[in-house]
């Protein structure tokens, strides 16, 4: 009786500690089906005002836990050819060979390397960003902005982060003027935990 | 004279073919050239808002000499053309205008394909049709590219098979249309 007992009391002992340890590694699938994700990015047009667009199709997941942010991951794929600035004849460049050359190179994708806690919901992301072929290392500033149950029985946790890219560093040719030679990269991510 | 006989081509016929001719190997320069413009250069802008322009209006006057051609009097083969050459001149001006319309309609969808129309030399504006496929910009670009590859190719036979009568078989094709 008394070993059953203490069986049943280790058994829970140890379930308990593997579901903490399915807890702890939450896994979030951002929701690009609901659109509550954007990939913006803004240049520069000659220096004298700002471009936005974003990138239209594209899908990831992330892990995370508030106890733990140093373990969290990211995984983000791009489609290219989803690139959207709202005119039809400019995404028709971007798309071409003088930009992203997206018939050679249909995805982009970022992979995190390293997640630092900076406190105050701050992370720095580090991860392998690869686009137009090559692949680089970059620092994406993110930023929690809140997690928690949604209305419909979910849960959700999302972020948001800034980067600049380098044309250049990518290969892409600087065709756009001495203004106009990085694009400063604002992203927005929301996840449902799976 | 203004219209055809059965022996030759009338002014208008003459006029409109070209002019069309003309206009043809210009927007194909034109083309060639303003795709690989440098983004500061003067022309930049100026150039696609001809480019298309213009093609817009040659796809009117290319409807208007396709009504002529058929109120009027098609000029009979000459009796020294074999039977080849009168099929084979047929199905190259078919092509020849398939081709036409087929790079004046790519065009137009390329530069629709937001909703945005097309204005004529700030004079008229063409009204978008929409989106009809996914990406048609660029499905469009490609098939507008390659259709005007495709005209030029079709052209030189054209005007080599003229020219060939001309010099070689010295009979009166080309004569009749000057």
């Amino acid at each position: 009786m008394k070993k059953t007992l203490l069986k049943h009391s280790m058994l829970s002992f140890v379930s308990a500690f593997l579901l903490m340890g399915t807890a702890s590694a939450a896994e979030y699938k951002i929701d690009t089906k609901g659109a509550h994700a954007f990939i913006n990015f803004k240049i520069q047009h000659l220096g004298y005002s700002w471009l936005t667009g974003r990138f239209n199709d594209f899908e990831g997941t992330f892990s995370y836990d508030s106890e733990k942010p140093n373990d969290s991951k990211v995984m983000v794929e791009i489609n290219t050819a989803s690139i959207d600035s709202n005119h039809a004849e400019r995404d028709k460049h971007l798309r071409s060979d003088d930009f992203l050359e997206v018939d050679k190179f249909a995805k982009a994708k970022f992979v995190s390397t390293k997640i630092t806690d900076k406190g105050n919901g701050k992370l720095e992301v580090v991860g392998d960003l690869t686009l137009h072929g090559v692949t680089k290392s970059i620092t994406i500033d993110a930023k929690k902005i809140g997690e928690g149950k949604d209305p419909w029985g979910g849960y959700r946790a999302g972020f948001s982060g800034k980067t600049t890219l380098g044309l250049k560093d990518f290969g892409i040719p600087e065709r756009l003027g001495p203004a106009s030679t990085e694009v400063h990269m604002s992203l927005h991510i929301e996840g449902i935990r799976q | 004279m203004l219209k055809n006989t059965e022996s030759s081509y009338g002014t208008l016929s003459k006029a409109l073919h070209w002019l069309v001719a003309l206009v043809v190997f210009t927007m194909f320069a034109v083309g060639f050239w303003m795709v690989e413009l440098d983004y500061y250069s003067d022309w930049y802008k100026t150039a696609p808002h001809y480019h298309k322009s213009v093609g817009l209006l040659l796809s009117l006057v290319v409807i208007f000499r396709l009504f002529w051609r058929m109120i009027n009097k098609r000029p009979e083969p000459l009796a020294t053309h074999s039977r080849l050459e009168i099929f084979a001149a047929h199905v190259a001006h078919l092509l020849l205008y398939l081709a036409l319309f087929a790079i004046f309609i790519s065009g137009y969808l390329i530069s629709t394909a937001d909703g945005r129309g097309i204005e004529v030399f700030n004079w008229f504006t063409i009204p978008s049709a929409g989106e009809f496929i996914e990406q048609q910009e660029d499905i469009a670009g490609s098939l507008h590219k390659w259709l005007a590859y495709g005209l030029i190719a079709l052209v030189s036979v054209h005007a080599l098979a003229a020219i060939k009568h001309h010099f070689i078989d010295r009979d009166n094709t080309l004569k009749r249309m000057l």
